[in-house]
C-alpha cells in the first residue's frame, strides 16, 4: 500500500530506539509523546487485570448464597477498589492516555504535543494518585467501603481509609486536568500548515471535546473530594445535617462532575471508532461534520444531565422532569454517530479484519448500553430500575462494552504501527468469541436480574436470583478466558510477530504515512494537508 | 496509495523540540488552567448559594462576627499587588529588568502582608472558639456552624492560592536574575501575573459574601 516515498519500517531512529538515555530511566525521563503512550500503556494494563481480577473475584462470592469465598466487609471493599481502579485508573485516563498521547500529535501532522514537559508531569500525577490509592488499602483503618462514589454523609462517618482513597482521586484528576489542557491547546496551535478544523481527523476531534470536559469538570470533582477530606479532619459542616449541611449537595457536586466524565470515558472510544470504521471499510466516513459537532454536542448536553443519577434522592418534581427530558436529549448525538458508522459501512468494501470485528462489537454493545440508558432516563421506570443490578448491566455495557471494546479496538487498530509488530489475526478474532459471548452472558443477566428486583452492591442474594448469578459468574469465567486470550495475543506479537509495514489496513490518515513504529520527531517534514481526512481513491487503491 | 499528497515539503525543516516556542500556545494553556481554577471555586461558591438561601438570618448572624477591617485592608492590599504585578510585565516588555524585579519583590510582601492579617483574623477568631467543632460555634445554630465551616473552607483554599502565588513570583525573581525572562520572551510572567490576577479577583467576591454580608 505504501509508495516508495517512504522511508521502509524501522528506519533509523524509531521513537523505540532514540539513543541518548537506555533503559528505564531513558522512559521514565523522557517527554517524547509516543513513550508516555506506552508508560501509560503499562500503568493501565496492570491496573485493568487488578480490576477485572477483583470483578471476577466479586462474581466468584455470587455464584452460591451467603457467604462464599469471602465476607461482607470484604465485599464492601471489593466493590469500592472495582470501581476506583476501573473508574478513575482505567477508563478515565483510557484511550487519551495511551492513543490520544501516541496519535493525536501524529494525526494531526505535529511533532508532539503544546507542553511535553507538562505530559510527562500528567504522568507522574497518575502514578503517585495510583501508589496512594494502593497505599490506602493497607494503611489506617481498613480499606475504603463506601463504593467508587464516596457518598456523604457515609464517607463522612465511616471508620475506613477514606482520606487517603479520596486524595488519591483528587490527585488522578490533576492528571486528567493537565492532559486535557495539553491536548486543546495541542490541537488549537500545533495543526499542521492546511489542516483546517474540518481537515481534522474524528479522534483528534472527540479528543477535543474530552479535553474540554476534563478541564470545565474535573475541578468540581477536586473541590468535592476535598471537602470530604476537610470534613473528616475538621468537621467543616458543609455535607453534615448535624451542622445544617445537605448530603443531597454531596451528590449534585458529584455527579456533576461524575456524569460528564461518562463522556470524557466514552468520547474518546467513539472517536476511535471513527477512526476504524473508515479505514477498514475503505470508504469516506459518512456524515464528517455531524459525527465532529455530536462530540461536542455530547459535551455541551452531556454537562446538563447530572441529576438523573439523582432521581431517588429526593430533588423535586420540576427538577426531576428538567433533567429526564435532557437525558433523552443526550441521546440524540450518541445515535447520530451509531447511524453515521453504519451509514459508512454501507457499499464499503469492508475487511473484517480484527480491529473491525471489535468496532462492530462496540457498535452493538454501546447501542444496548445507550438504550438502557434511555430507559433509566424515564422517570417512572427509573423508581423501580434504580441501585438494581439493571444499572450495573447498564454502565459495563457502555464502559466495558462501549470504551472497552473501543480501547481494544484501537489496540488492534494501532498496535502495528506502536511496536512495528503484527499479531496472529486468527487468535485476535478466537479471543474475541470467549469476549463476546462472556460479556452478554455476564452483563446481559444483571440487566435481567436488575429488572427482576436484584439490588447491586449487595454481598447475598435472595433464591429467586440465584439461576441467573449463576449463569453471570460463567459469563465471567468466559470473559476473563477471552481477556487473558487478546493480552497473550499481544504480548506474543511482541516478541515474535512479523514486522508491521508502514500502512498494513490501507489507511488514509496521517499515522499510516510515517513508518511503523515511528521515528522520534514523527515526521521529517511537517506535511502540508490538501484534503479532507477520508478520501479513499479507490483507483489508486490496489 | 495516498502517497506524497499530503507530503509536499515545507521550508522550514525538522524543528527540534528544545527550540519550540509558542508565546500564544502558552497563553491559551494558562487560561484553560484559570478556568479549572474558577470551577474549583466554583463548587464552593455554588454550595455557599444554596446554603445561603436556607439560611440568610445565621449567615447575617455569621456576618457580624468577622472583622470587616480586616477584610477590606486585605482587599487593598491584594488589589495594589495586582497592580505592581502588572506593572513588572509592562517593565519586562521595556527592557527594566531591575525594575521588574523590585515590583515584584513588591508584591511578594504584599502578599505576604495579606497572610500575616489572615494569621491574625484566624487567630481571634479561634480563639473565640468560633470553628468547626470550636466550643463557642458548637452552641450555635446550624446554619452559622455551616457559614464559618464555608468560612475557614474558602478562604483557606485562596490563602493557599496566595502561599502559592507567593512562590510562583518569588520563581519568576529568580527567573528574571537569571535572564530566562526578557523583553522579548516573558511570557512566563505574563502568566504568572494571570495567576495573581485571579488570586486577587476570587478574594473580590469572598470579600462581600462574607465580610459584607452582615
Amino acid at each position: 500500500m505504501t509508495t516508495s516515498a517512504h522511508p521502509p519500517p524501522h528506519a533509523e531512529g524509531s521513537y523505540l530506539d532514540p539513543g541518548g538515555r537506555k533503559g528505564l530511566l531513558g522512559w521514565i525521563l523522557s517527554t517524547d509523546h509516543k513513550r508516555i503512550a506506552i508508560l501509560y500503556l503499562v500503568c493501565l494494563t496492570v491496573l485493568f487485570f487488578a480490576g477485572a481480577t477483583i470483578g471476577v473475584l466479586m462474581r466468584l462470592e455470587q455464584l452460591t448464597p451467603g457467604s462464599t469465598i469471602m465476607k461482607a466487609q470484604t465485599y464492601n471493599a471489593m466493590f469500592t477498589l472495582h470501581g476506583v481502579i476501573m473508574i478513575f485508573m482505567f477508563v478515565i485516563p483510557g484511550l487519551p492516555a495511551v492513543f490520544g498521547n501516541f496519535l493525536l500529535p501524529i494525526l494531526i501532522g505535529a511533532r508532539d504535543v503544546s507542553f511535553p514537559r507538562l505530559n510527562l508531569a500528567s504522568w507522574y500525577f497518575f502514578v503517585a494518585g495510583t501508589i496512594l490509592a494502593v497505599m490506602s488499602l493497607f494503611t489506617g483503618s481498613g480499606p475504603p467501603d463506601t463504593g467508587w462514589t464516596f457518598y456523604a454523609p457515609f464517607s463522612i462517618r465511616t471508620g475506613t481509609n477514606v482520606s487517603l482513597a479520596v486524595f488519591a482521586a483528587f490527585i488522578l484528576g490533576f492528571s486528567s486536568i493537565l492532559t486535557g489542557i495539553n491536548f486543546i491547546t495541542t490541537i488549537h496551535r500545533l495543526r499542521a500548515p492546511g489542516m483546517t478544523w474540518l481537515r481534522m481527523p474524528l479522534f483528534p476531534w472527540a479528543l477535543y471535546a474530552t479535553g474540554w470536559i476534563q478541564v470545565l469538570v474535573t475541578p468540581i470533582i477536586a473541590i468535592t473530594l476535598l471537602l470530604v477530606i476537610l470534613e473528616r479532619f475538621f468537621g467543616v459542616g458543609v455535607f453534615d445535617p448535624a451542622k445544617g449541611g445537605d448530603p443531597l449537595l454531596y451528590q449534585h457536586l458529584f455527579w456533576i462532575y461524575s456524569h460528564p466524565a461518562v463522556y470524557i470515558m466514552i468520547l474518546p472510544a467513539m472517536g476511535a471508532i471513527s477512526e476504524i470504521i473508515p479505514t477498514h471499510a475503505h470508504r469516506t466516513i459518512f456524515g464528517y461534520k455531524f459525527i465532529a459537532a455530536s462530540s461536542i454536542a455530547i459535551a455541551a448536553v452531556g454537562s446538563l444531565v447530572w441529576a438523573h443519577h439523582m432521581f431517588t434522592s429526593g430533588m423535586s418534581e420540576a427538577a426531576n422532569t428538567i433533567f429526564s427530558l435532557l437525558t433523552f436529549l443526550v441521546a440524540i448525538p450518541s445515535a447520530i454517530k451509531v447511524f453515521n458508522w453504519t451509514a459508512t459501512l454501507y457499499k464499503g468494501s469492508i475487511d473484517l479484519t480484527p480491529p473491525m470485528l471489535y468496532a462492530l462489537t462496540f457498535i452493538f454493545l454501546f447501542s444496548i448500553g445507550g438504550l438502557t440508558g434511555v430507559m433509566q432516563g424515564a422517570l417512572a421506570l427509573n423508581v423501580h430500575l434504580h441501585d438494581t443490578y439493571f444499572i450495573v448491566g447498564h454502565f459495563h455495557y457502555v464502559m466495558f462494552g462501549g470504551t472497552g471494546f473501543g480501547f481494544f479496538a484501537a489496540m488492534l487498530h494501532w498496535f502495528p504501527k506502536i511496536t512495528g509488530r503484527m499479531y496472529s489475526r486468527k487468535a485476535a478474532v478466537a479471543s474475541w468469541f470467549p469476549l463476546f459471548v462472556g460479556f452478554n452472558l455476564l452483563y446481559f443477566t444483571m440487566l435481567v436480574l436488575g429488572m427482576m428486583g436484584m439490588p447491586r452492591r449487595y454481598f447475598d442474594h435472595l433464591p429467586q436470583y440465584h439461576t441467573g448469578h449463576v449463569v453471570a459468574t460463567v459469563g465471567s469465567w468466559f470473559l476473563a478466558a477471552g481477556l487473558l486470550m487478546l493480552a497473550g495475543t499481544f504480548i506474543i506479537a511482541l516478541f515474535r510477530g512479523e514486522k508491521a509495514p508502514a500502512n498494513p489496513w490501507g489507511g488514509v490518515t496521517l499515522e499510516w504515512q510515517i513508518p511503523s513504529p515511528p521515528p522520534v520527531e514523527n515526521f521529517e517534514t511537517i506535511p502540508t494537508i490538501t484534503r479532507p481526512p477520508y478520501e479513499f481513491n479507490p483507483v489508486e487503491a490496489g | 496509495m495516498t502517497g506524497g499528497v499530503r507530503g509536499e515539503v515545507l521550508a522550514a525543516g525538522p524543528a527540534s523540540r528544545a527550540s519550540h516556542r509558542d508565546p500564544l500556545g502558552a497563553k491559551i494553556g494558562m487560561w484553560l488552567f484559570l478556568f479549572t481554577e474558577i470551577v474549583l471555586f466554583g463548587g464552593l461558591f455554588i454550595l455557599y448559594s444554596a446554603y445561603r438561601a436556607r439560611y440568610p438570618h445565621e449567615f447575617h448572624e455569621g456576618g457580624q462576627h468577622l472583622n470587616w477591617i480586616i477584610g477590606v485592608a486585605n482587599t487593598v492590599i491584594l488589589l495594589t499587588s495586582s497592580l505592581t504585578v502588572a506593572l513588572s510585565v509592562t517593565a519586562v516588555r521595556k527592557g527594566r529588568q531591575r525594575r521588574a524585579m523590585a515590583l515584584l519583590a513588591l508584591t511578594v510582601l504584599l502578599a505576604a502582608g495579606f497572610l500575616v492579617n489572615k494569621y491574625f483574623e484566624w487567630g481571634a477568631e479561634i480563639r473565640a472558639g468560633l470553628y468547626p467543632n470550636g466550643p463557642e460555634l458548637a452552641g450555635r445554630a446550624p446554619g452559622e456552624q455551616l457559614f464559618f465551616g464555608l468560612y475557614f473552607s474558602m478562604t483557606g483554599l485562596h490563602g493557599l492560592h496566595v502561599l502559592g502565588g507567593i512562590g510562583v513570583l518569588l520563581a519568576m525573581i529568580g527567573l528574571l536574575w537569571r535572564g530566562r525572562i526578557r523583553s522579548d520572551d516573558f511570557v512566563l510572567l505574563e502568566n504568572a501575573g494571570l495567576y495573581w490576577h485571579l488570586v486577587d479577583v476570587i478574594w473580590i467576591f469572598l470579600l462581600p459574601l462574607f465580610y459584607l454580608s452582615a
